[in-house]
């Protein structure tokens, strides 16, 4: 029996969210625009326009670039690639993977424990095509050509993947890359970041590659995944009943759960690629245009060392630091929370302590609200310095921690800050010992049975007692104080 | 000396999407022949170290500022070339998914 080893190459479009499109100023952001409202005679196809690059669209090539240890082509030029079809206006689409912008590269992943480097081919710099919609009643498409024309990135690996994991690791990684340099919003589910595979198996320690398939339609992490192992099980069932795998284009149908084979714009594939003799060549280190100190200065930290930084820096666990990292501006959040809190300079020890705190609070409280409301930190009423606010006073003993999760929730909902809410409510934790003494005198006026059963020796009747106190003070007296004080006034009776 | 056979019509109609009768593919094949000939001149001239004509310029690095301007030109007036719209959309024969 032949022992096959996976191999699988992915290509990856990214849009960029620049505030303008690829080669006309129409806008680039059209989630709340009519259908072909953000379009205009260059991104329609109309004759005698000229398309010009849009300058940021081509420095966030370069950044990216620079992010993936790519080198930056001396010279690259756009290129047209013809073929008809409705979401495409003037029936080619300006790219330029012929001569691309940015050659080589790499992104180094972990699967379980073991670091692997995935070569980059190339990446290079397009423009997005229209949306058709297929209205299921009815014998017609829509065509709406707001997205013809956004800033499209094409990131190509080597055939360096031996596992659907390995593939679903990558793009978390690269994801995670472009919306730390935030070039791209790199959303799987809106289709601002696609991917297609390249799967194809060969026996083990064959050098040649077998016969390639390549899967469209994958638009979710999760069927990245589904999509390449069903891949494999098939191709690994042919050659098991020793037929060819056949070298095709394949969709992945998510509620079959299978790939099926594609035929329709795929069959004649002959794109007669051509220079697009409307745009001029680039040469990026010619000239003063491109200023790769700014975009070097642009690299920010990335997510792995941002996240091991979080360890070093505040002594977090691994996966809490990688957890606050996971989204940039959860990331933020946590820091800025920490630096609004007081005494936070005074030494490392203080600091640890209070960004353990915080580590806390944002994991199991923010980030469980925010996952039960299905929104994004973004989006969060409670700001970083309410949030500091209110962890400083549950800190300095102001509120209890229970109360300080009850105001939390509130700010969560309302938007209000904590001081509204306990001057509202009258939430203040008493640690006030005069108020404390007056509840304390009536629960044991009130419970003289538990009282005596405390004097007999039950230590239970203790916790009873307290317990009382504290529904007495509906939560609010300190219970470090109410300890204090119902020993030392039992002690009396 | 090299022929344009009537199959490569045929491809080339197809990626065109033009249908074409049979006794145009025909004569389009012994058209094309005699213009593909004729640009065979150039097999003759030595052209080593002449630049491509893709561009004549000779301009390079042209830029625009990624700055949105919206457009004062009505929908309407920008989709009156499609022949059927529903709302704002281009209505369009069925496409296969």
């Amino acid at each position: 029996m032949i022992k096959y080893e996976t191999v699988i190459g992915l290509e990856i479009h990214a849009q960029l969210k620049t505030e303008s499109k690829m080669f006309c100023s129409c806008d680039n952001y059209s989630v709340d625009a009519k259908p072909n409202e953000n379009t205009c005679p260059i991104c329609l196809g109309m004759p005698g326009t000229l398309p010009v690059p849009n300058k940021k669209a081509i420095e966030w090539v370069y950044l990216l670039g620079l992010a993936l240890n790519g080198k930056i082509a001396e010279k690259f030029n756009f290129e047209r690639k013809n073929y008809f079809y409705p979401d495409l206006p003037k029936a080619y689409q300006i790219t330029s993977s012929t001569k691309p912008p940015v050659i080589g590269g790499r992104v180094e992943i972990e699967t379980e424990g073991v670091i692997q480097n995935i070569r980059i081919n190339h990446i290079h710099l397009e423009e997005d095509a229209g949306k058709l919609i297929h209205p299921k009643l009815g014998e017609y498409s829509l065509v709406d050509l707001n997205r013809a024309g956004t800033p499209l990135l094409e990131i190509v690996t080597e055939p360096d993947m031996r596992a659907p994991r390995e593939a679903r690791i990558f793009m978390q990684d690269l994801r995670s890359i472009l919306r730390y340099l935030s070039i791209s919003d790199a959303n799987m589910e809106q289709g601002n970041l696609r991917c297609d595979a390249n799967i194809s198996l060969r026996p083990v320690g064959q050098k040649e590659l077998g016969t390639k398939v390549e899967i469209k339609n994958i638009n979710s992490f999760k069927m990245i995944e589904r999509a390449i192992e069903y891949e494999v099980e098939r191709q690994m069932e042919l050659l098991g009943e020793n037929k060819k795998v056949v070298q095709e284009t394949r969709g992945w149908d998510e509620s079959k759960g299978k790939t099926l084979g594609q035929r329709s714009k795929e069959e004649a594939n002959d794109y007669r690629y051509f220079p697009e003799p409307d745009i001029p060549p680039l040469e990026p280190y010619s000239g003063k245009e491109i200023d790769f100190d700014e975009i070097k200065a642009w690299l920010p930290e990335l997510q792995k060392e941002k996240s091991q930084r979080f360890i070093n820096e505040y002594n977090l666990s691994t996966q809490d630091a990688e957890i606050l990292t996971s989204d940039l501006e959860l990331s933020r959040y946590f820091e800025q929370t920490l630096e609004e809190l007081p005494d936070i300079t005074k030494n490392d020890e203080i600091k640890k302590q209070k960004a353990k705190k915080v580590s806390n609070w944002i994991i199991s409280e923010v980030l469980a609200k925010l996952n039960l409301a299905g929104i994004s930190i973004s989006d969060c009423k409670v700001n970083h310095k309410d949030l500091a606010e209110l962890l400083d006073k549950a800190d300095h003993g102001e509120i209890s921690g229970k109360i300080a999760k009850e105001i939390f929730a509130e700010m969560f909902e309302t938007g209000k800050n904590s001081e509204q809410i306990i001057k509202a409510k009258g939430l203040s934790q008493i640690s006030d010992t005069g108020a404390v003494k007056v509840m304390i005198t009536e629960v044991i006026k009130e419970n003289q049975g538990p009282v005596s059963d405390f004097k007999a020796g039950k230590e239970k009747a203790f916790g009873y007692l307290i317990g009382q106190v504290m529904a007495k003070s509906r939560g609010q007296a300190n219970p470090q104080v109410v300890n204090e004080i119902l020993k030392d006034l039992l002690d009396k009776e | 000396m090299r022929k344009i056979t009537k199959e490569q019509v045929e491809d080339l109609a197809k990626l065109a999407r033009l249908g074409l009768t049979d006794a145009e593919k025909t004569s389009l094949a012994r058209e094309m022949t005699v213009i593909l000939e004729y640009s065979m001149l150039l097999d003759e001239v030595d052209t080593k170290g002449v630049q491509p004509t893709s561009q004549t310029t000779e301009l390079k690095n042209i830029f625009r500022k990624d700055c949105k301007v919206i457009s004062d030109i009505d929908i309407n007036e920008k989709l009156q070339n499609a022949p059927v719209k529903e709302k704002s959309f281009i209505k369009v024969k069925k496409v296969l998914e």
